[in-house]
């Protein structure tokens, strides 16, 4: 399906460890990594979201979060949220 | 007398003559005075001197300001002398004048008046001057006592009528009062006292302030805990969101932002912090000058290592700080062709070290023969293989000890008995043996002596190697071949094969039957104890497989071109690399085939062998370093079409003598570094054309030589002379960076190993039978980056 080939379009790229969808609820549906890490990560960013989200909807209304990018030692966290779902992308970016 | 200016004098006669003033002729009483000219006089001083009479006054004459002196004649001896000397001209003239003028005068005087009054000076009342004030009134004023305050008069009347009334007494006990004692108290008179009508007061706020004090109530703590578990979706509703609209809708969405920021990353680092990343090439590329290994122990034995070299050196792959050595005897040439007539009177033992115990050897090993080289198990570092000197392959199982190894700190006291594997391969051939009466060593128990464990396991003498065995290996686990030569997935994950090669031509893999719990173990063991006789401490791990243990497959070395053969001495094959505590996947794997004859076998069937895959990718191919100095590459698939019988070969010859060591990078699977002779030379797999790069003839004999374990440029060579050569193929390519000496004598074997992320070692034995640990510094052990 073309979920399929979207995901794993995203997986190819170079350096990409993880990919994550979860949904509204903060409940991993697809992933490619082992059960205890997604439903850790899942739990942990979409707070990190609801978070981020209210943070830049309380400065202004108007605006919405689009994307949010964590840059660690190791490697990069990236997250796209969406009314009702989120896609979490973890990258180890070259060097 | 008195007065100052009257100098008595005595007026000899002579004097009185020269001076007219003879007594009663010139001068009398009443015409008493003399004036005498002052140049007289000195005249007369210096004529006379001394005892001129104006000696005595001489000064005064000399310093008297007139003309003419006063001589006035003593009649009465007023002053002492008949003469007297008036020295100053006031008082000459007081004398002269009044006294004239008083006898001009007083002529009718009597004469003592005249008498008195030129002797004295004129009587003068004294003159009222003014008070001067000396302070002294101040004084006065303060002593004398004046009024301050004006005196206040008071006058008290009273009417007449009161006075004089009669008065009457009465009595009072004085105990009847209190204190027994009666006064006219005072009392304030309203009167008298003056009302403040203004008041100056000051006010302050404060806070009321009241202490009080609570006491909570002590309860219990009781521990509370709540156990979560994150939701999760079921599979079914996974599959209904994945398949929703909305998803969909929502990737499309979403996937562009995504690849932007994707191949932002891939495109660059953007955090990427390049100053810091240049500080750090800075650092390691200029490098310390003390580039070095520090000596940090040393391990010799002397009765068990006496007259003996060091043949292999193994560290323990778990247990920190143990290293094992093998020692080989000396022996020189035609003795090493004789091998079977010598006869050893020492036991040749292969002895472990510990780092906390430098003076006592932890364990030795019982060998048969001069151990040649041994290895650890990889999976089981309970288990060691050893190849001897008469070509058999022996087997110890140390699983007894294992705890006290770890645990050696101190001298050993006693030795702790653990559990014996009590492991018997259910599945048991019935070979050939050559009953052989293994000689009994007892295990000493007591605390001096480090315990000894005999070798469980020999092979049989017929279907070893006719030659030491000089190498061996075994074979990583994830693979194992069988007798037909095709290679399988191995799914124990232990190590059960080796490989060994002997100058005799011939490579033989081994195989160690998977060990399997028994079923049926009481019926085993007495088959097992009614056919051996083994010690009873020795443990019989491997028992079936002793005295009848026979190689699995065996390689025949042939030179392409002619009929003579290949001695090998080294053996590296491309897959060993060991993972001693779990398995990685390994992407490329090798397969394998056997040319020759491979030995009638009878069902020797690994458990599971028809389950487990065929694995295709594994290089067959091998390096081998020879007696004679050449390295042959080598593959032993076995051509299942006999069109072409001989496996493709190539072999190079570089070195001058025997190959000693023939070792893979460990950082690269294709690299491999051979020493042999004078020189040493790095090969790459897949370039036939000769070394990549070959060093040239050094002085010294190289003797041994291994790749360093974290570096990946970084090799260590081992000399003749003692010496070891640090190679660093980043800084130079042409000499060694760095050389050290270690020892006297020739250093026989070098193996580097990682303790701890901090301690790297090196261990170094010599020809001596000393073992050198090393530690290797910083630089030496630690990559710079992309290196």
């Amino acid at each position: 399906a073309e979920v399929e080939e979207t995901l794993k379009r995203i997986q190819a790229h170079k350096g990409v460890i993880a990919t994550i969808v979860v949904n509204a609820e903060g409940i991993p549906i697809r992933t490619t990594l082992d059960n205890s890490t997604t439903v850790q990560y899942a739990g942990l960013l979409h707070q990190l979201i609801m978070k981020a989200r209210s943070t830049v909807r309380d400065i202004d209304p108007q605006n919405d979060l689009t994307f949010l990018r964590i840059r660690s030692k190791k490697h990069e966290i990236m997250v796209a949220p969406d009314k009702e779902y989120l896609l979490i992308a973890i990258q180890n970016p070259c060097e | 007398i008195g007065h100052p200016e009257i100098f008595p004098l005595v007026f000899t006669t002579k004097t009185q003559e020269i001076f007219n003033c003879r007594v009663d002729e010139d001068v009398t009483e009443e015409n008493c005075f003399k004036l005498i000219k002052k140049e007289d006089i000195i005249q007369d001083l210096k004529t006379r001197a001394t005892i001129s009479d104006f000696h005595p006054v001489k000064k005064v004459v000399l310093e008297y300001p007139g003309e003419e002196l006063l001589v006035v004649f003593d009649a009465k001896f007023q002053y002492g002398q008949n003469f007297y000397f008036v020295a100053s001209e006031e008082a000459k003239e007081n004398l002269l004048k009044p006294p004239e003028t008083a006898e001009e005068k007083d002529d009718d005087k009597e004469e003592e008046n005249r008498e008195e009054t030129p002797e004295i000076h004129p009587y003068k009342p004294p003159v009222h001057k003014p008070w001067v004030s000396l302070g002294s009134e101040k004084e006065v004023e303060e002593e004398s006592v004046k009024d301050t305050v004006t005196k206040i008069k008071h006058m008290i009347s009273r009417v007449r009528r009161k006075f004089g009334a009669p008065v009457t007494f009465t009595d009072k006990n004085a105990s009847h009062v209190k204190d027994s004692y009666v006064e006219c108290t005072s009392y304030q008179d309203k009167t008298f006292s003056i009302k403040m009508l203004e008041k100056d007061v000051g006010v302050q706020m404060v806070p009321k302030v009241r202490e009080a004090s609570t006491q909570t109530k002590w309860t219990y703590p009781k521990n509370a805990a709540t156990q979560y578990f994150p939701r999760q979706l079921s599979n079914e509703e996974k599959e209904e969101s994945l398949s929703s609209e909305k998803l969909k809708e929502f990737l499309t969405s979403v996937h562009l932002r995504m690849e932007i920021a994707l191949q932002q990353n891939e495109i660059m680092n953007a955090f990427f912090d390049d100053w810091k990343a240049l500080a750090e090439d800075e650092s390691s590329s200029g490098g310390k000058p003390d580039v070095y290994l520090k000596a940090y122990q040393s391990f010799t034995d002397l009765r068990y290592l006496k007259d003996r070299t060091i043949s292999c050196i193994c560290w323990h792959p778990t247990i920190y700080g143990t290293i094992a050595v093998s020692a080989r005897a000396w022996l020189s040439y035609e003795e090493q062709v004789n091998l079977f007539d010598k006869s050893l009177l020492q036991q040749s033992v292969i002895l472990f070290w510990s780092f906390f115990d430098p003076i006592h050897p932890q364990l030795m090993l019982e060998c048969p023969e001069d151990i040649y080289c041994f290895q650890f198990r990889p999976s089981d570092p309970n288990v060691i293989a050893g190849g001897c000197i008469n070509g058999q392959v022996v087997l110890w199982d140390i699983s007894q000890h294992e705890e006290k190894l770890q645990n050696a700190k101190t001298v050993a006291d006693g030795i702790k008995v653990t559990a014996v594997n009590m492991v018997n391969a259910s599945v048991l051939n019935i070979l050939q043996y050559i009953y052989m009466s293994p000689s009994l060593m007892q295990v000493q128990q007591s605390s001096t002596e480090p315990p000894l464990v005999r070798y469980c396991a020999v092979s049989s003498i017929q279907n070893s190697h006719k030659k030491p065995v000089t190498d061996i290996h075994w074979l990583p686990d994830y693979f194992e071949d069988n007798r037909m030569g095709a290679t399988f997935e191995n799914r124990a994950e232990i190590c059960v094969q080796l490989v060994t090669c002997s100058p005799d031509c011939s490579i033989l893999f081994w195989d160690i039957p998977a060990t399997k719990l028994p079923e049926q173990p009481s019926s085993e063991k007495v088959e097992e104890e009614e056919i051996f006789c083994m010690p009873p401490d020795v443990p019989d791990t491997f028992k079936h497989l002793d005295l009848c243990w026979k190689p699995l497959i065996k390689i025949n070395l042939h030179k392409s071109d002619t009929t003579t053969e290949y001695n090998p001495v080294r053996i590296s094959l491309k897959e060993l690399h060991y993972h001693y505590k779990t398995s990685e996947k390994v992407q490329s794997l090798d397969t394998l085939e056997v040319p020759a004859k491979d030995n009638p076998y009878t069902d020797m069937s690994t458990p599971s062998s028809k389950n487990l895959k065929v694995l295709e990718n594994i290089s067959t191919d091998f390096f081998v370093g020879t007696e004679d100095g050449e390295i042959v590459y080598s593959n032993w698939k076995m051509e299942i079409d006999s069109d072409s019988a001989k496996p493709h070969t190539q072999k190079y010859t570089i070195h001058t003598e025997t190959i000693n060591t023939l070792q893979r990078s460990p950082f690269f699977k294709d690299i491999v570094l051979s020493v042999g002779g004078r020189n040493f030379a790095i090969w790459k797999e897949g370039v036939t054309n000769g070394p990549i790069l070959q060093s040239s003839c050094s002085a010294g004999r190289y003797t041994a030589g291994q790749w360093s374990l974290t570096r990946p440029g970084v090799f260590f060579i081992g000399r003749e002379d003692g010496n070891i050569d640090i190679w660093d193929l980043l800084r130079k390519t042409h000499e060694p960076s760095h050389f050290q000496n270690i020892s006297e004598s020739m250093i026989t074997f070098i193996s580097p190993w990682i303790a701890s992320p901090k301690q790297h070692f090196l261990a170094v034995s010599d020809d001596l039978g000393v073992l050198h640990v090393l530690e290797i510094c910083q630089t030496l052990s630690h990559p710079s980056r992309n290196e």
